[in-house]
């Protein structure tokens, strides 16, 4: 039999209302799955539960307030022998890595100052614990040793945020300033005045070359080295004014910055731009939206079309989907497109195998797979290899223009700004059309310029006279 | 010093921003993904908490729907509130286990984090004992409700930025009888992209954490295996 406890929520809490049981007596729960709900200060927490078997009986009702550590329900082991320890141990307050059991909870300041750097929540104590305080009104009520992390003696009266921020970024010892606000509160003035006080003072005593800092918009210049030393340097910078901070790049952070570095050294880059006029597929991808959605669940976007438009022309255009081999140029027969995908902290490109075998239905459907199967990492390693084309669609990302770096060993990529809505002058009239433009970034090792605008013009009349039978 | 990545979603439904909760939930638990703050804005919306009463909706569900406001019951803490345009919503999903294992301090420093937000817009807002929340003078300017499992936060907090007040009508927000305000009503003149940059610095300050915004420019890239 496992004892279930109302677990701790946090140091200074000391009951919790139970709002829901998950199990009913008798039905079976595995340990970690959810058992019931508290409710704590507008906080609701599901309690796994700590054991496997049977939910034996509930001792406290919904909606019923207890105790922590109170005993709230039973739980009959498939083992069945008793293990008295096990509730403890596996009470939810401290789940897993077996930390020891905290004991205090009357007071809490000590344990907070060592904490302090990460300027933790100011903390309330439980009702009880909780004297009459009168002004419950005042600006921040009294959240004591927040930011003093020395722990100099507390300044008298309530700090506003703003004194507060103002204590940090100066690393004033605000027990050494004289507060003329209501009751000898320190005010935001009666800082400004200290630390223009404390610059005259350093000024005085140093004479530093610097000019001297001009004391009316103190807290405008929080940079600016705090004003000379005060008497005391005791207080610690705080860790908020180091000037750098280094952190190891992630392995796809190191491996996109080598590809990119050696593409450009590879490949003589250079970039062509065209304008395109996507009316006709901005009308079809309009009219097909929703039956899309609703048929097949996936959205329409434009990089499908984009997509089909670039197998088309590789088609006609095979040198663009070719790769180099030392003198070799080697001529692939699949077409198979890379479509980059920008993911929380870098980018991958993973390739629409035989894409000139798909309809746009096709390509959208692979499209929105690989995107999501990238951004939950669980592509597989052949799905990112492989490809002879790629496409990048900065468009999604409002960029109507950029130059593309080259995907090796490919040959040349396409960039797809966004599609606008512009005026345009069509035979001699202003017009209002959905205009993209096109950047195509090849490799004038093997591909002239003249080559690459004949591409990339194929890709445009395809987009410009998309008809319904190609969806 | 730990990361937060920081999801800017804009003007997003209800139920699409409590569907991506969810599987971030997961995913975090899995410890798939480092913690998250989502900031958006939901169209009109009334939602209510598990320990809610459902007579603080003053309005009925029929009602709501002809004046297009959406009602959703749903798992978090608190009662009933509103959400609306001009309203900055915050969801962290955060594992506090990497933190603190305490709720009360959680949702303490996220209140500090919407006081701090608002003293750069020079309001002084404050805390009232044992009411959650963020409050000018008695009004009500920012609500919270959080659920947790295992130790991994969602919902969060809603601040009035510039939000339409009257909406508030239809219900008892969180079952009180005090009134709210905003921002704009205070005279602070800033939009929700300000305030939600505001809100983003401040809690990586009082949480520790380096904000990484989740939207990377995506030029092309490569990459050979994973």
């Amino acid at each position: 039999m496992t004892d279930v406890v109302m677990p701790q929520m946090g140091e200074s809490i000391v009951e919790g209302t139970l709002t829901k049981w998950l199990k009913k007596p008798g039905e079976h729960v595995e340990r970690d799955e959810p058992l019931f709900e508290i409710s704590t200060d507008k906080v609701d927490t599901e309690i796994p539960s700590p054991a496997s078997g049977t939910l034996a009986e509930t001792l406290v009702e919904e909606g019923k307030t207890v105790g922590i550590n109170t005993v709230v329900a039973r739980i009959e082991d498939g083992g069945g022998a008793a293990k008295p320890q096990a509730a403890v141990e596996a009470a939810p307050a401290k789940p897993a890595e077996g930390k020891p059991v905290e004991p205090k909870q009357a007071e809490a300041k000590p344990a907070e100052a060592t904490q302090a750097p990460q300027e933790p929540a100011p903390q309330q104590q439980a009702p009880q614990q909780q004297a009459p305080q009168p002004e419950t009104i005042e600006p921040t009520p009294a959240p004591q040793a927040v930011e003093e992390t020395a722990g100099p003696a507390e300044p008298v009266g309530p700090l506003s945020p703003l004194v507060r921020r103002m204590a940090r970024e100066h690393s004033i010892d605000l027990s050494r300033v004289k507060g003329t606000g209501a009751g000898g509160r320190i005010t935001k003035q009666d800082v400004e005045a200290y630390l223009a006080q404390q610059e005259k003072a350093g000024a005085a005593a140093q004479a530093p070359p610097a000019p001297a800092p001009k004391p009316a918009p103190a807290q405008a210049a929080p940079v600016q080295a705090p004003p000379a030393p005060t008497p005391t340097p005791s207080v610690p910078p705080p860790a908020g004014q180091a000037r750098t901070r280094i952190e190891p790049m992630s392995t796809m952070r190191i491996k996109i910055a080598e590809h990119m570095v050696a593409s450009k050294r590879t490949s003589a880059h250079v970039t062509t731009i065209h304008r395109v006029d996507m009316t006709k597929v901005a009308r079809m991808r309009e009219r097909h939206k929703a039956d899309f959605q609703a048929r097949y669940g996936i959205s329409l976007t434009y990089l499908p079309f984009v997509t089909r438009a670039a197998v088309e022309a590789l088609r006609t255009y095979p040198l663009l989907n070719a790769s180099i081999e030392g003198t070799n140029i080697i001529y692939h027969n699949e077409i198979n497109i890379g479509i980059a995908v920008a993911l929380e902290n870098g980018l991958i490109v993973p390739v629409i195998r035989g894409a000139d075998e798909k309809n746009v239905l096709g390509l959208q459907r692979s499209i929105v797979d690989l995107a999501a199967r990238a951004r939950s990492r669980q592509l597989k390693p052949d799905e990112v290899q492989g490809g002879t084309f790629s496409i990048t669609n900065f468009g999604s990302f409002g960029s109507i223009l950029a130059t593309p770096i080259i995907n090796q060993p490919q040959v040349a990529i396409l960039g797809v700004g966004a599609v606008e809505k512009l005026p345009v002058v069509i035979d001699d009239a202003i017009a209002i059309r959905s205009m993209s433009y096109l950047s195509l970034t090849f490799d004038h090792r093997l591909i002239d310029g003249a080559l690459a605008d004949q591409f990339t013009a194929k890709v445009k009349s395809v987009l410009e006279n998309w008809s319904e039978e190609v969806l | 010093m730990r990361n937060c990545e920081l999801r800017e979603l804009g003007r997003i439904s209800y139920g699409e921003a409590l569907a991506l909760q969810q599987q971030l939930v997961t995913e975090r638990k899995q410890g798939g993904i480092p913690d998250q703050l989502l900031l958006l804005e939901h169209p009109h919306t009334i939602t209510l908490g598990r320990n809610g009463r459902p007579e603080n909706l003053l309005a009925s569900e029929e009602v709501l729907s002809r004046s297009g406001i959406a009602y959703h019951p749903t798992n978090r803490g608190g009662d009933i509130t509103y959400h609306g345009p001009g309203q900055l919503v915050g969801y962290p999903i955060l594992d506090l286990r990497e933190w603190k294992r305490d709720v009360v301090a959680y949702v303490r420093a996220v209140e500090q984090v919407l006081i701090d937000a608002l003293s750069d817009f020079d309001i002084r807002a404050s805390r009232i004992a044992g009411l959650t929340g963020v409050w000018v003078e008695h009004r009500k300017i920012a609500a919270i409700g959080v659920h947790i499992s295992r130790w991994v936060t969602s919902h969060g907090f809603a601040l009035n930025v510039n939000t339409d007040l009257s909406y508030f009508q239809y219900i008892v927000p969180c079952g009180l009888t005090k009134p709210v305000t905003s921002m704009a009503e205070l005279g602070a003149r800033a939009d929700l992209e300000d305030v939600g940059r505001s809100v983003a610095a401040h809690f990586g300050r009082v949480f520790g954490y380096e904000m990484l915004s989740g939207t990377a420019a995506g030029l092309s890239c490569v990459e050979d295996s994973l």
